[in-house]
């Protein structure tokens, strides 16, 4: 019935966890006191060859392989680029900044890539249990990989806080599965599609939509579930942290547009005006909360929750429009956000020894080119011209004002300006004349694996900002496989139990 | 018959969840918990799901919960202490679990379409039918991809408890992911 075999369809998801598994056997294998640098070089590798794989699957036809759980299209392939990029930029970033002598760089390297096969299976998963799987394994390598600096008090702080908060949220996405199932038959997305609208038990359809939505909000950090992200950001090491502000959420969005746009198309009445809300609680309290911050990473924590808040904004746009807005700006805020990470852990070095704002006073002076680098993302942050940041918002509250969510608009752009107050703030304090009596902090190591992440990222940024024709035209095509009806499927499978 | 054991078990398993929550001394609370995990089991073989009940007993009531009793004696750990938080999170959390409940309850009562379950009635002694055949047949055919997956989530496990437990020797710990398995 499937032309094309079933492996083509995971062939990312296979690269990169046979990656993994190579890179846990040579290190493994290795005596234990060379340097295990080179396997994060291996990982990078096996991160470009799955994003080479992922564009190739275009080639295909869309469908679904191995007994529908698993879908390509041009949306899966949007989003595996995206995953792969962000994944590949944290591993070179790590590369240069991670202390020498780590005792468990080989465990770091199979995790972060590991996490990428959850991050990206869970764009493609066609079927709730993949789906939970997915969510499972992109949480767990996240929950470890906040927790890595150990010395510190705050690593393992944010590790637990992270994993007790996500294990509840994933429950409740687990209990929102349970109630479909419940009231459909089957967990198969498109299965579900169809036979939730004519579902005999409205109110239990109702319930596990909401449950679910707790689940997807938890994990993209929207207000009011956000209360985990600042301790959780500043907890972890500066390049994991580049990636847990973008790879898993650009996976969650992913997930949430599948969830509203193809699983509950009917219950949109229900579901804007909910999502209206969360955005607008996410980007008054993230911004607010950011003006009062202190600590770069806290700032920036809660700024990664006000863009939250305006890519929910994307929402309020009907079918395609909204698809392709939201995934237009999960793109342009990835490339800046992880853009943004990259020089501060370049400046603050792994260990943060230079972590409050007023610590990168003179940042210019010392040295110009990552001061210039640092206010670029941020202008980008802000959403000035010539950025990916512009476009992104530009799209976002167009969409948004196209569905009608007019007052949604408004309020955003509000929030955009009270935004440019704190990302200003540290933009002129890293150009003010370093005081006299600042002792200068050791310059930073800058190594070619670091100078390749920054200038992938400054490139996309400034791509998405100057020319965002291909990157709109991509997800104006990746909108438009996600809103395709689904093909006749052969009579509703017998479900394994169905209700009686 | 079937209706008694239901009763009897259903009491059980609500007993032991609110003894569990009662208790302060954490073993207490793990006992607790075996009793809720048996229960359930015994409610799974009423509605006839005979292999999910006897997964029950041995991955939860058994190897789950032998790794908890064994984490909190290794720990030694005492009566838990009454703090400003706790008392707030009781006066909070619990009307807003009872109002979740209710809402949940509400839903499934009126729900429609959803024949009352026959107790007893899926047991069957025809080996062709029975549900561990139907399972592992969904199980290793359609469901493949996700049953393989399953074994990358437990290596990231595997792998992060080594990451977590070596050198620093930090009390983060290999229990809580073994749990998560």
């Amino acid at each position: 019935m499937n032309p094309v075999p079933g492996i083509y369809r995971i062939l990312p998801e296979a690269i990169l966890t046979l990656t993994g598994v190579a890179i846990m056997l040579v290190d493994a294998s290795l005596p234990p006191n060379l340097s295990r640098r080179y396997l994060g070089f291996l990982a990078a590798i096996g991160t470009t060859i799955a994003l080479w794989a992922s564009v190739g699957q275009l080639a295909f036809p869309q469908g679904t392989g191995f007994f529908g759980t698993v879908e390509t299209s041009a949306f899966t392939v949007f989003f595996h680029v995206l995953i792969c990029g962000i994944v590949l930029v944290a591993l070179l970033l790590s590369l240069d900044t991670l202390p020498e002598h780590s005792h468990h760089q080989g465990e770091y390297y199979a995790l972060i890539v590991f996490g990428a096969v959850g991050m990206c299976l869970l764009t493609s998963a066609v079927e709730l249990l993949v789906v939970f799987i997915a969510l499972e394994i992109s949480s767990i390598s996240t929950y470890i990989l906040a927790g890595y600096r150990k010395q510190t008090g705050r690593g393992p702080e944010a590790a637990i806080k992270y994993f007790l908060l996500g294990s509840f949220a994933t429950a409740f996405l687990l209990y929102g599965i349970a109630l479909i199932f419940g009231a459909t038959g089957t967990t198969e997305i498109y299965q579900i599609a169809q036979l939730a609208p004519i579902a005999q038990n409205q109110p239990l359809v109702l319930a596990a939509m909401a449950l679910m939505l707790v689940g997807i909000l938890f994990k993209v950090s929207a207000a009011p579930f956000h209360v985990w992200t600042p301790d959780v950001y500043e907890g972890a090491p500066t390049p994991v942290a580049a990636l847990l502000s973008t790879a898993p959420k650009a996976a969650a969005f992913a997930l949430l547009l599948r969830v509203v746009y193809e699983i509950f198309p009917h219950l949109r009445s229900l579901w804007a005006p909910l999502l209206w809300v969360v955005a607008v609680l996410s980007m008054t309290v993230g911004n607010l909360a950011a003006l009062r911050q202190q600590n770069v990473k806290r700032m920036l924590a809660y700024s990664a929750i006000a863009h939250a808040g305006y890519l929910l904004a994307a929402f309020a746009g009907i079918g395609s429009i909204g698809i392709a807005a939201a995934a237009f700006y999960t793109a342009a805020y990835a490339a800046m956000n992880v853009g943004v990470f990259a020089v501060i852990t370049l400046i603050a070095g792994y260990d943060e020894q230079l972590s409050l704002i007023d610590d990168f006073r003179g940042l210019i002076y010392r040295s110009p080119i990552l001061g210039s680098l640092l206010i670029f993302f941020l202008i980008s942050l802000i959403g000035i011209p010539f950025t990916g940041g512009f476009f992104g918002k530009f799209y976002s509250f167009s969409a948004a004002v196209d569905g009608g969510a007019i007052a949604l608009a408004i309020i955003g752009l509000l929030n955009s300006g009270l935004a440019a107050a704190y990302y200003l703030r540290l933009a002129l304090v890293a150009a003010e004349r370093p005081s006299a009596e600042q002792a200068a902090p050791p310059k930073p190591h800058v190594g070619p694996a670091v100078i390749a992440a920054i200038s992938l990222a400054v490139l996309t940024t400034l791509v998405l900002g100057i020319v965002p024709g291909a990157v709109l035209h991509a997800a104006q095509s990746a909108a438009h496989t996600l809103q395709v009806p689904p093909q006749p499927s052969e009579a509703p499978g017998a479900p394994l139990q169905s209700p009686q | 018959m079937h209706l008694i054991l239901f009763f009897l078990f259903a009491g059980f398993c609500l007993a032991g969840a609110i003894n569990l929550l009662w208790q302060t001394h954490p073993i207490n609370s793990a006992l607790s918990l075996i009793v809720v995990m048996t229960s359930l089991a015994v409610l799974y073989l009423l509605l006839g799901a005979e292999f999910l009940a006897i997964a029950q007993i041995i991955v939860y009531a058994g190897a789950v919960m032998v790794l908890f009793t064994f984490v909190v004696m290794l720990l030694n750990a005492g009566r838990e202490e009454r703090t400003l938080g706790s008392r707030a999170a009781a006066r909070v959390g619990f009307p807003a679990v009872v109002v979740l409940l209710a809402v949940l309850a509400t839903i499934i009562l009126r729900a429609q379409g959803l024949a009352s379950a026959h107790l007893g009635q899926g047991l069957t002694s025809d080996p062709n039918s029975s549900n561990l055949v139907l399972l592992s047949q969904v199980l290793f055919h359609e469901l493949l991809l996700p049953f393989e997956l399953t074994s990358v989530l437990i290596l990231i496990a595997i792998l992060g408890a080594v990451a977590i437990a070596r050198r620093e020797g930090s009390e983060v710990g290999g229990s809580e992911r073994t749990a998560e398995k």
